[in-house]
This record gives structure tokens, C-alpha cells and sequence, in this order.
């Protein structure tokens, strides 16, 4: 698999996109993705939340598991992909285009988030 | 226990060949077992529509043998084991003296005094243990067969076909809970009408250095008809769908089989004593006087999915305690079995939920299986 070069990661396997506008979209990773297998329930934060970086700000639930979700920075709720909610499967299909999680408008990140090529180092390991 | 905890997990013969595939493999038992190949969701349907291809090398065999084979497992286990005929297979517990569940187990009957007994892999020595220890006095030699077999199971409604095209044996005289010696793909195996997924079914019991042309064999006859290879993942929604028991979940040594709901494999009636007997009576007195809680299946209202260990409440109160639960593909929504309250047992009962982290989410108790196949 290979990691979109344009994002940024999270060691919790979040992705972030660029910054538009102030606005950042965020979803999981492939490699997050395949881990949970097939995912069938998806809860996302609310429009107008805040969340913070590091923190559960919702959860997958897979076949086998259920795990939380979180932000990779701190800032407000934008918009979520009502998509996913409906068609969990979205998250399997394409996790870093149609199955996006929520866009936050971003009021601090933390210094560690990686670029591709670590992230593709840190989970290789 | 076993000389594998220091070496890690053990592989089976068909290690490679998952690894090929691109299998997610897990550890199950002190096994590294395939979880899936890709989407466990689609192996799950393939099994219900088509057909699926599963390793289960990693159960536990163990062959008895010898003139009291038959008075052994009567007095080891609590089915009527001399009344199995040659050729067919039974359905039966092994038993502590207080009754709690040590395994659940199919016998099958090979020959008048020959039985080789599947155990789960993760009692295979607690079983293994237990029928030497209870040998003693008897004519029967207890064989641990565990590296003398490889198991591959085919199953779905396309896979009496798949292995019509690869034996002579007679399949349409092989009834359900029957095996019998044949060749298949030109490979010596164990043909059983057996499974653990609800549909039409084989499992095919070879020596591990046959497995892999067995494998190869099997997925070529079977890829026409679309026959997948199957993880773990999904034999046990599959399971779970037809309602079928898993060791370490609706089974443990802290439950009698009529607790369990399955009294009906405890035979009083056999000849002479076996382990268990007295306090399976008292327990089989217990469930019909004043039923403990009941096992149920939950059908959720909505997509949260319900896991072992998770409570079952109504009104405020704790009533029950989920076993087993996972999205069903069959029926599109979280399914559980759970032993809750006889008083809030019965299919259709109103107000009951699983506590689902913290939030109550509505489920409805129906009756057991969630599936069954049309035949």
C-alpha cells in the first residue's frame, strides 16, 4: 500500500490533509484500515465540537473489534462524512479519498505528526 | 504445558500457503491461524451462497482405541458413545465430576473399537489429559494425534459438487454427522459431513504433508463456482449466525451442558456410570425446577455491535451477560448470544438492551439460530 504523500500522520494512524481555508480533512490510514478488517460501524464527533489532539473523539467498529477514533490536532468540528455513517464500508474501500471521517478546523497540532515516507517506516516495524 | 509456549505460536501445514495468499494471520490457541484472506465479510457470504476453503489443522485429534474403546468414552463422556454406529459421528461434552463443562467434542466412529474424538485446540491437552486419566482400568489405548492430521473443511451449498468432481466416495450415501475413509484429489483422507458454519459441508482429515495438494486441489475444482479460502474471522459469524456453541463463550467448566441449553447430549439411559453423572442429574433437576439463566439470541435495533462480556440490562438492571456477538452479514445487523433471565427469556420479550460502553442500545431476543439453511 502506499501512503499519499500530500498528508501528514498520526502515530494513532490518523491521516491530515493540507489545511484549506484553516480546514483540515482527517481519516484513517489504509494500513488502519486492514488492521480492523471489515469495518461496519462508524461514530463520528458532531458538527461544532471541539476535539483535542491525542484524545477519542469517537470509534470504529469492526467484525472483530471496536476502536476509538482520534484527532490528530486540537480544533472545531467543520463537517462529517455522512457517507461513511451510512456505508461503514467506505473506511475499507478507499480510506483516503471517499472514506474520509471529519474535517476540523485546526487551532494547534502537535509537533509529531509524520510525513509519508516515516509513516510508512513506523509501520513497517 | 505444552512444549510450544517457548518456541511461539505453532503453524500448520498450510503456513506457506496462507502466507502466499496475503492472509491476515492471528493467534488462536497457541496457533497462527489465518484471520482472513480479504474481506471476512465477503468469505462469510461466499460460504452462505457458494463455497469456502478452511484450514482447521490447529483442532485437537485424538484417536482411542482397542476392545473397551466404546466403555471408555461412555464412561469419559456424557453421550451414549457405544451406540454410534461405524461410519457416523456424534455431537458430545466431556464433563468434570461436578458437572462443568471441559470441551465440547464430535466422535467419530471409525471402526467397532477405533474413535478418533476432535477437541478445540484450546483444550486439546485438558481432554487429552482427561480421557488417560479416565482410561485407567479399561482395555483402551488414548493416542494424542494432534501432528497426524491436517483438517480442511469445504463448505457451502456448492461444495458437495466441488468434491464430487475429486473422490469416488460415495457422497450421497455420506449423511450429515457421518465419515468415511476415501481418496480425494488422489490424497487418503477422513471424509466427514461435518462443519461449524450452518450450511452443507466437509471436513477432510489428511496427513499434514498431503494438505497443500489438497489445498490445491480443492481451491482449482472449487474456483468455477466460486469458492474463496476462509479465515477464522468468519467461521465464527458463521457460527454465531446458526447458533452453535464456542468453548470459552456459551461453554465453560462453569456451566453444565443444561445450563447450556444442551442437556439433550446428556444420556442418563447409557449403561453404567460415567464422570459427571450424579451432579449432571441434580443440575438437569435444577434447570427443568427453577432454569437458571437461559441462553437467547439479540437482534439489534441498531449498528453498535454487542461483545462478550458486555451486560445485558432491562429496566436499570443487569439481567444477562452477552457471549458472543458480531455484525451478521446474513441478516445485516449486530447479532449476540447472551445468557440473560429466565423471566426475560422468552422471544419478543420488550425493554431489553446490551450496555454497549456506557449506552443502552435496544435489542430483541428471538429464538436460536439466527439461521438456518433451506434444504
Amino acid at each position: 500500500m502506499s501512503n499519499p504523500q500530500q498528508l501528514r500522520y498520526s502515530k494513532e494512524h490518523e491521516w491530515l490533509s493540507a489545511a484549506e481555508d484553516g480546514v483540515a480533512t482527517v481519516g484513517i490510514t489504509e494500513h488502519a484500515a486492514n488492521a480492523l478488517g471489515d469495518v461496519v460501524f462508524v461514530q463520528l464527533p458532531e458538527v461544532g465540537d471541539t476535539v483535542t489532539a491525542g484524545e477519542s473523539c469517537g470509534e470504529l467498529e469492526s467484525t472483530k473489534s471496536v476502536s476509538d477514533l482520534y484527532s490528530p490536532v486540537d480544533g472545531e468540528i467543520t463537517a462529517v462524512n455522512e457517507d461513511v455513517v451510512e456505508d461503514p464500508s467506505l473506511v475499507n474501500s478507499a480510506p483516503f479519498e471517499g472514506g474520509w471521517l471529519f474535517k476540523v478546523r485546526v487551532a494547534g497540532e502537535p509537533e509529531e505528526l509524520l510525513s509519508a515516507d516515516e509513516y510508512t517506516a513506523f509501520t513497517a516495524g | 504445558m505444552s512444549s510450544t509456549d517457548s518456541a511461539g505460536p505453532r503453524r500448520t501445514a498450510l503456513d506457506a500457503l496462507h502466507r502466499s495468499l496475503g492472509a491476515t494471520m492471528t493467534d488462536f490457541a497457541g496457533w497462527d491461524m489465518p484471520l482472513r484472506y480479504g474481506s471476512e465479510r465477503d468469505e462469510h457470504v461466499a460460504v452462505r451462497t457458494r463455497a469456502g476453503l478452511f484450514d482447521l489443522s490447529h483442532m485437537g485429534e485424538i484417536t482411542v482405541t482397542g476392545p473397551d474403546a466404546a466403555a471408555l468414552l461412555n464412561h469419559a463422556l456424557v453421550g451414549n458413545i457405544a451406540s454410534v454406529g461405524v461410519g457416523r459421528a456424534r455431537y458430545t461434552m466431556i464433563c468434570r465430576a461436578d458437572g462443568g463443562i471441559l470441551d465440547d467434542l464430535i466422535v467419530y466412529r471409525l471402526a467397532e473399537t477405533e474413535y478418533l474424538v476432535v477437541a478445540n485446540a484450546s483444550n486439546a491437552q485438558v481432554v487429552l489429559d482427561a480421557l488417560r486419566e479416565r482410561a485407567a482400568g479399561f482395555g483402551a489405548e488414548v493416542r494424542d494425534d494432534r501432528d497426524a492430521y491436517a483438517l480442511i473443511a469445504v463448505q457451502g451449498p456448492e461444495s458437495p459438487g466441488i468434491l464430487k468432481s475429486l473422490t469416488d466416495a460415495d457422497l450421497d450415501g455420506l449423511k450429515y454427522y457421518a465419515g468415511l475413509p476415501g481418496t480425494v484429489a488422489g490424497v487418503p483422507a477422513l471424509i466427514a459431513r461435518t462443519g461449524y458454519t450452518g450450511e452443507d459441508g466437509f471436513e477432510l482429515f489428511v496427513k499434514p504433508e498431503h494438505a497443500v495438494e489438497l489445498w490445491q486441489a480443492l481451491t482449482e475444482a472449487g474456483a468455477p463456482v466460486g469458492l474463496v479460502p476462509c479465515g477464522l474471522s468468519c467461521r465464527d459469524t458463521l457460527r454465531l449466525e446458526a447458533g452453535m456453541p464456542l468453548y470459552g463463550h456459551e461453554l465453560t467448566t462453569s456451566l453444565t451442558p443444561f445450563d447450556a441449553g444442551l442437556g439433550r447430549v446428556v444420556k442418563f439411559e447409557k449403561e453404567g456410570d460415567f464422570v459427571g453423572r450424579e451432579a449432571l442429574a441434580e443440575a438437569a433437576a435444577r434447570a427443568g425446577q427453577n432454569p437458571p439463566r437461559v441462553l437467547v439470541g439479540l437482534v439489534a435495533e441498531g449498528r453498535r455491535v454487542p461483545r462478550a462480556g458486555y451486560p445485558v440490562v432491562a429496566g436499570g438492571e443487569v439481567i444477562g451477560e452477552v457471549t458472543s456477538g458480531a455484525p451478521s452479514p446474513t441478516l445485516g445487523r449486530p447479532i449476540a448470544m447472551a445468557y440473560v433471565d429466565a423471566a426475560h427469556s422468552a422471544p419478543g420479550t420488550a425493554g431489553v438492551g446490551v450496555d454497549i460502553r456506557g449506552s443502552h442500545e435496544p435489542y430483541e431476543v428471538v429464538a436460536l439460530p439466527f439461521y438456518k439453511r433451506q434444504k
